[in-house]
């Protein structure tokens, strides 16, 4: 009797055994991600009397080993005060997203620096502020002086300490960092 | 049954035949439970009127044996009645272990001497209660490093990875109540999912020689088995409650055991644990909480000729990862470790745990039966379900996203068939098969890119073990042989897969082309060969001499084949390749060991050769628009591990004891002829502890733990430009830090509350002096200073 209840037991766990195999058999083809957190073009665009310039950066695969395309397109006029705007997008999403609005929704958040090398005539303003009163960034006054050539940076900082001096002391994470070479003529 | 039993010792015993009769059998009869000797058990030699007494150390002897096979029947008052054969060659020994507790059956339990050990030959160490108790609230990986040539790999204080001779992830195999944890061990930044207060002994093999649990485990092997239930009317249970000053929170964990004496019992235990930020002795680590709950249920009957148990256990774990170890980019790296100050991010202490933070949630559903067949052996079975959910969340750009950034589901199915050969008790043979099959479902809603790909395996194992005793040698031999089967499917972007050259090489892979990303579909099937040797000599009645070499083969995980891409709290781009083949470790290890009333040591060297060695190392940058991140690439090589691990223990006089332990491993990169990255640096521990058991079992330790600076790294430095200076520096993530030392004491007195309840009560305090230090192998230590002291206390009720 007991020999036939235990034979039971085996019996039972034997089928398990079957089972452990006969499941888990889903072939569903998985779902394709688009990444929502990468940000794949950075724009600055620049008004003034003199004409307007684009600065921009775009890497479409985001993380991937394709480096960005850094272009700029028009010319930055000497003694000359552009009225800037700031874009960011994603743009492996179709339509592309326009990543401006959350930062400009989440600002105490975020802040845009912007740094010129030292020997570049370029002097920068914030146009915009977050809720208190520190600057925000993506609008902007941009001031060039003389004939001159250097890098001029676009960073991006997430969670930064505010107030703060500049990027040395701001702490946070980069969300994104463009570094143009420009020419002032 | 009784009846039955002595006629058929009479029959074994008849077969013994006369020779040369002048031998001696001698030996101890232990407790199995608690390994004390048992005085007054009576030993009687079947067939003749020979009946021999213990004395109070449990020792027997009988003379006048011949070389033959003679059979034994043990009784004690508090044991059932045993039957043991034992083979007789000159002057033999032979120690057997009682079960105790089983005053009412008739039933036999047989256990010879050292058959606790998965291996008789390799190095095999226990992990005490003692230390299971006093990292009660902290988690497995805390104790294990309390073992010689056991480190750990930390991402902060609450992720502890278990790292054997210098080897971690998945060359380490955990095996809990048989059952091998699926729980996503190939991250450097997962811990195991186990609750350290569910254990009732933990031992490590070091090296592969644990056949029966796998044959992929070129580190080794952690086992971890549940508290033993008596055969008997009873209930009882504990209770142990842990409060820490450092991280001001703490654990209690509770058990509770009702058995019978028909063998049927069942059990409940349960933790609960919490933490708040932990502190450096300088300022707050913020966000590095942790919420743990835990909860184990068990029933099952067991019996000597036969036992069925079921069980369930869930496992859930929040823990915060330290918030200024967050970083967005390479540059950001730079700045973090110019910065040996205040961290960046060091708020006021908190409970909470925000982003970026893991949610585990392991669960495990499993049921498991033996028979045992007279003068055969023992047939078990084990079917058991695995579920484990992975949640790790990161810090968004829109931080009213609260979705995590990765979402991984590995659900397992298992099956095992083993097979004890148990008649005789010079000879231990086991084989078995293993069947598995699991499937890994990361989840798309996080709109993130997959870390790790959706796939299918299929695994299939199949072992015999063998070890023989002989006189003063023991020489044991194994073979497994492991299948596996993956079938993943995983996007890849397309500049990903062109850049690698898959186009050309696996264009037949690719199922769907959806423009910046291929849908591909790999397939790989591994066929592994393991097997282990070794051989034990006493040399003398103190010391012993013992040689193991293991042979085995791990499949690459999938990180090292699938990654492609930023690894965010590396700050570095991180690169697998679905070309690898598996690795093969060739591990010798030797031990002598001496045992003597006073002075014990282990000395034991070892050396690991493993070809196709899966490593990842830095080979370039890469622009990102998040600046320039450093590459690192996954590659095989040839590597070669050489090291010792040293245990000594010397008893002083009846209070006194001191032990002592050093470990020393060295790794190397053979191909290159560069040291091997995160190899654990020298490190040695000593104690002294005092005990008076006339003053309420007082037992007090000072630990000293001296950890050496690794001088021996590869250069993995990289430049990086920084805005803020207008110039390129070289981001140090090489350098390991300086050596340190830390005091840690401890103090225990136990009282009787009445017969049958206990309570005990330790103080303790870590890191006595507040030292501030960084641990080479804690992934932190870029960002911030370890733990400062600690003061915990401990209460525990028996009843």
């Amino acid at each position: 009797m007991k020999t036939m209840k235990s034979l039971k037991i085996y019996a039972l766990a034997l089928t398990a055994a079957v089972l452990t195999f006969s499941c888990d058999n889903d072939d569903d083809t998985p779902e394709a991600v688009n990444e929502e957190e990468v940000i794949t073009t950075l724009r600055v665009q620049l008004s003034s009397a003199a004409g307007s310039v684009t600065l921009q950066s775009v890497d479409a695969d985001g993380d991937g080993p394709d480096a960005p395309v850094v272009s700029v397109v028009g010319t930055i006029v000497a003694n000359t005060e552009y009225a800037g705007t700031v874009t960011f997008l994603n743009e492996t999403e179709s339509p592309a997203e326009d990543i401006t609005e959350e930062v400009e929704e989440e600002s105490n958040e975020h802040q845009v620096f912007f740094t010129a090398s030292a020997g570049l005539n370029v002097t920068t303003v914030y146009g915009n502020f977050d809720g208190d009163g520190n600057p925000l960034g993506t609008v902007l006054t941009l001031t060039t002086g003389d004939v001159s050539t250097g890098n001029f940076t676009v960073t991006l900082r997430h969670e930064p300490t505010k107030p703060n001096t500049g990027l040395a002391d701001a702490g946070g994470e980069t969300d994104i960092e463009v570094t143009f070479p420009i020419t002032v003529e | 049954m009784r009846l039955f039993f002595g006629a058929m010792l009479l029959l074994i015993s008849s077969i013994a035949t006369s020779q040369n009769c002048q031998n001696t059998l001698s030996g101890y009869i232990i407790d199995l439970h608690d390994q004390s000797p048992l005085a007054n058990a009576t030993i009687i030699l079947a067939g003749a009127e020979t009946a021999v007494i213990t004395d109070e150390k449990g020792f027997y002897s009988i003379s006048g044996l011949c070389d033959a096979t003679y059979s034994l029947q043990i009784s004690h008052p508090a044991c059932s009645t045993q039957a043991v054969r034992v083979i007789v060659r000159g002057d033999t020994e032979r120690t057997v272990n009682m079960e105790h507790h089983l005053e009412e059956l008739g039933e036999v339990s047989v256990i010879g001497s050292g058959n606790s050990k998965a291996n008789k030959t390799s190095q095999e160490q226990q992990v005490s209660t003692v230390a299971l108790q006093v990292n009660a609230a902290g988690s497995i990986g805390d104790a294990l490093k309390g073992l010689s040539g056991v480190s750990s790999l930390n991402t902060g204080n609450t992720v502890v990875k278990p790292v054997i001779q210098g080897l971690h992830s998945s060359r380490v195999v955990l095996v809990t109540d048989g059952t091998r944890l699926q729980d996503q061990e190939w991250g450097v930044e997962h811990a195991p999912n186990i609750d350290i207060n569910n254990a009732g002994s933990v031992s490590v093999v070091k090296g592969a020689s644990a056949l029966q649990y796998g044959g992929d485990a070129i580190g080794g092997t952690i086992i971890i088995k549940p508290l033993r239930v008596p055969q008997a009317d009873s209930l009882y249970g504990s209770t142990l409650l842990t409060g820490a000053s450092n991280g001001r929170g703490g654990s209690i964990t509770s058990t509770l055991i009702k058995s019978y004496n028909s063998g049927w019992y069942g059990s409940i235990q349960g933790t609960l644990k919490r933490f708040g930020d932990f502190e450096t002795p300088d300022y707050i680590l913020s966000n590095t909480g942790a919420y743990e709950r835990d909860l184990a249920l068990r029933v099952g009957v067991n019996k000597f000729s036969h036992g069925i148990e079921a069980s369930y256990s869930i496992y859930n774990n929040e823990l915060g990862i330290l918030r200024a170890s967050h970083v967005g980019s390479a540059a950001d790296l730079a700045n973090a470790i110019a910065n040996t100050g205040v961290p960046n991010f060091t708020e006021d202490f908190t409970y909470e745990i925000d982003s970026p933070k893991q949610e585990i949630k392991h669960q495990t559903a499993k049921i498991s039966a033996y028979k045992r067949f007279n003068d055969l052996g023992k047939l078990s079975f084990q079917y058991d379900y695995q579920k484990n959910n992975r949640l790790e969340f990161d810090i968004r750009r829109d931080s009213d996203d609260v979705r995590p950034a990765i979402d991984l589901e590995l659900r397992t199915h298992t099956t095992t068939v083993d097979f004890d050969y148990t008649a005789d008790n010079t000879i231990v043979a086991k084989a078995g098969i293993l069947g598995r099959a699991q499937t890994n479902f990361p989840d798309p809603a996080t709109g993130i890119r997959r870390l790790i790909p959706d796939y299918d395996r299929i695994d299939f194992g199949a072992y015999l073990l063998g070890a023989k005793t002989l006189n003063d040698w023991t020489l044991e031999g194994g073979v497994r042989y492991d299948f596996n089967f993956i079938d993943a499917q995983k996007f890849y972007r397309t500049s990903f897969w062109e850049d690698r050259g898959y186009d050309v090489l696996f264009p037949e892979l690719v199922i769907e082309d959806l423009g910046t990303q291929f849908l591909v579909n790999p397939e790989f099937t591994f066929h592994n060969i393991s097997a282990t040797a070794g051989a034990g000599y006493d040399l003398s009645d103190t010391y012993n001499l013992t040689f193991n070499y293991a042979l085995s083969n791990r499949a690459p995980n999938p990180s090292e084949l699938f990654s492609d891409g930023l690894h965010q709290s590396a700050a570095r781009i991180e690169l697998g390749d679905i070309r690898f083949d598996k690795e093969t470790s060739h591990k010798i290890s030797v031990a002598l060991s001496r045992k003597h009333n006073n002075w014990s040591f282990t000395l034991a060297p070892f050396a690991n050769f493993i070809s196709d060695f899966i490593l990842i190392e830095p080979t370039g940058s890469q622009q990102t628009l998040r600046g320039n991140f450093p590459v690192w690439e996954y590659r095989q090589t040839n590597a070669r591990l050489l090291g010792i691990d040293i245990d000594n223990r010397y008893i002083i006089n009846e209070y006194l004891t001191m032990t002592n332990q050093l470990s020393i491993v060295k790794g190397q990169d053979r191909t290159l002829d560069l040291p091997l990255i995160n190899i654990p640096p020298v490190n040695t521990t000593n104690r002294i502890t005092y005990t008076n058991e006339k003053w309420y079992n007082f037992n007090f330790w000072i630990e000293s733990q001296y950890v050496f600076r690794q001088n021996e790294f590869p250069d993995t430095n990289f430049p990086v430009f920084l805005v803020e200076s207008n110039q390129n520096v070289t981001v140090d993530v090489s350098t390991p830090p300086e050596a340190y030392h830390l005091l840690n004491l401890r103090g225990k007195v136990d009282f009787s509350l009445n017969t049958t309840s206990k309570l005990e009560v330790a103080l303790a305090v870590n890191n006595l002096f507040d030292t501030t230090y960084r641990n080479y192998l804690n992934r932190q230590r870029f960002f911030a200073d370890d733990l400062g002291r600690n003061l915990s206390l401990q209460l525990k009720i028996n009843y």
